[in-house]
């Protein structure tokens, strides 16, 4: 293989071409992203609070970035993969042996706030500077539409920047996909326990407001004055440059179980890749920081070996901050779910998920050490 | 040299931390003590919550793994290098020297 294309330079696409170097290819590597390498989970946390800066969260320094002998097309996009090779807006194409598909994901955004100002999202560095320059204006009063990982750590920034916040979820328990009801519902206890307003199970309608938001419409009738409104409604996967490339794309494009899509020479990894997972036996799209970082690995092995000869097994993992706690989960939530240690009432404890009895993941609040030691546990449950 | 605590109280495989300015702690692992920063130096975790496995500490947030013996990561995301301290055992009574920092690469 004398040359390897990665598509995407954000955790995924940098760490695959560390590994590309680190396991032996020393042949032409091109990066191509829209994007330089940042550190995405920073933004709606340490971020917004003012506690880091845009120079804090690249993910590499430049002797990293140097180390890796690359050829850089950056801020420029990729518009199509086909037999010639991947084609940039720029017009350039280039022809390689490999290519590695890291574009990872786009906020989705809602309809009815199309040409509306004041509501926002959050998935970029820029996205974040915008939504941090509007919280310096000193809004009254802020709506975060949706209680997942980003919606709820947005509004805990916001709170702890002291704005008045109202979280609406059209879920009746927030992250009950997730975490399960139960710690779903202990999640949400988060938001009224730091006076934030938590309104679930109703869906929003649409906006008020001329040009600007004024207020937001539920679904049942009701409306929520907003002047700064902060859309944390998931994300889908970037996958339309591949659109006649040949790849199977249906939520993500979708690989094996080692990150390998039916064309051996390309692989995708992180957000935008939907893989087979052994543990499970479906097939899922990560969208967590740990599996972007570590998919590369086994990915790039099969890219040099020419074929899948590992794969990626392991449990998924993610963390988040919450208005000052650390929560973590590992594994798949069931609904048999016990706490092992300490209590939910103080918001400090480690929940186990079990199917029988197997052990099928693990949730913590502010408890790294005993979540540690379960979520070691779990590995050994394959 | 502070007083860390007795050899009994840090069971192997465990870590204790202790509290300061500048946080430090001290694992115990494979019969063998060490104190290191307590801080990871990627983001913000405590290293006693870790697992320790023979000559190493994982970070409980994001799995860097530290060497115990000389404070530097043999894995990404970490970069930098957490500082070690002497550890003295006297009298049952383990004590870290936290003025002598042992800075390595
Ligand atoms: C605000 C926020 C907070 C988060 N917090 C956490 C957390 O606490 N814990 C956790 O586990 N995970 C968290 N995540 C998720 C984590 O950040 C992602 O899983 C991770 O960033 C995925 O990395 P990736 O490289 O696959 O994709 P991305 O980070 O999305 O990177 C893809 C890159 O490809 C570029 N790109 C896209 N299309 C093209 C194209 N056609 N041509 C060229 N370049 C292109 C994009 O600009 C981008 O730079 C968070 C995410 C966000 C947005
Ligand atoms: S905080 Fe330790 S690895 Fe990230």
């Amino acid at each position: 293989m004398r040359t390897v294309a990665v598509v995407g330079t954000s955790l995924a696409g940098l760490r695959a071409a560390q590994e590309l170097r680190a396991q032996g290819f020393d042949g032409r590597l091109v990066m191509i992203g829209a994007e330089p390498p940042y550190d995405r989970p920073p933004l709606s946390k340490d971020f917004l609070l003012g506690k880091v800066s845009a120079g804090d969260i690249a993910l590499a320094g430049q002797d990293d970035l140097d180390a890796l002998a690359a050829e850089w097309h950056l801020g420029v996009r990729a518009e199509k993969l086909g037999r010639e090779g991947v084609t940039l807006g720029d017009g350039t194409t280039i022809a390689a042996d490999g290519y590695v598909v890291a574009t990872g994901a786009v906020a989705r955004t809602l309809d009815a706030a199309r040409n509306l100002g004041g509501v926002h999202t959050l998935r970029t560095l820029e996205d974040a500077v915008a939504l941090k320059q509007a919280l310096a204006a000193g809004p009254s009063s802020v709506v975060v539409i949706g209680a997942g990982f980003i919606g709820a750590e947005v509004a805990s920034a916001c709170r702890l920047l002291g704005h008045e916040v109202t979280v609406i979820e059209a879920m009746p328990v927030p992250l009950a996909p997730v975490l399960g009801a139960r710690m779903g519902a202990v999640c949400g206890e988060l938001h009224a326990e730091n006076d934030v307003r938590l309104i679930t199970g109703v869906p929003v309608a649409g906006f008020t407001g001329d040009g600007r938001v004024a207020g937001v419409r539920l679904a049942d009738g009701r409306e929520v004055p907003a002047d700064l409104v902060v859309a944390g409604v998931g994300a889908r996967p970037a996958t339309e440059w591949l659109t006649g490339s040949g790849l199977a794309v249906d939520d993500g494009v979708l690989v094996d179980s080692g990150c390998v899509t039916a064309y051996p020479r390309v692989i995708a990894v992180g957000d935008v890749a939907r893989y087979r997972c052994p543990l499970r036996g479906v097939r899922v799209r990560a969208e967590h920081w740990t599996a972007a970082g570590e998919q590369p690995g086994v990915a790039v092995a099969n890219l040099l070996a020419g074929s899948t000869v590992t794969h990626f097994a392991r449990h998924g993992y993610f963390w988040s901050d919450q208005y000052g706690r650390r929560l973590q989960f590992a594994g798949v939530a069931t609904e048999d779910v016990r706490i092992v240690e300490g209590d939910t009432a103080s918001k400090r404890f480690v929940a186990a998920y079990h199917r029988g009895d197997v052990l099928t993941g693990v949730f913590a609040i502010d408890s790294p050490r005993p979540f540690t030691r379960l979520r070691r546990a779990l590995q050994r449950c394959r | 040299m502070i007083r860390a605590c007795s050899v009994s109280e840090l069971p192997e495989g465990e870590a204790v931390r202790l509290a300061g300015p500048v946080p430090v702690s001290v694992f115990h692992s494979e019969g063998a003590y060490y104190a290191l920063d307590d801080t990871c130096s990627h983001q913000d975790a405590s290293l006693a919550d870790g697992w320790i496995e023979g000559c190493y500490v994982e970070c409980p947030l994001h799995a860097a793994r530290f060497d115990l013996r000389t404070g530097a990561p043999d894995c990404l995301p970490a970069k930098n290098a957490v500082r070690t301290y002497p550890v003295v055992v006297a009298d049952g009574v383990i004590y870290v020297d936290t003025e002598a920092r042992q800075e390595v690469a």
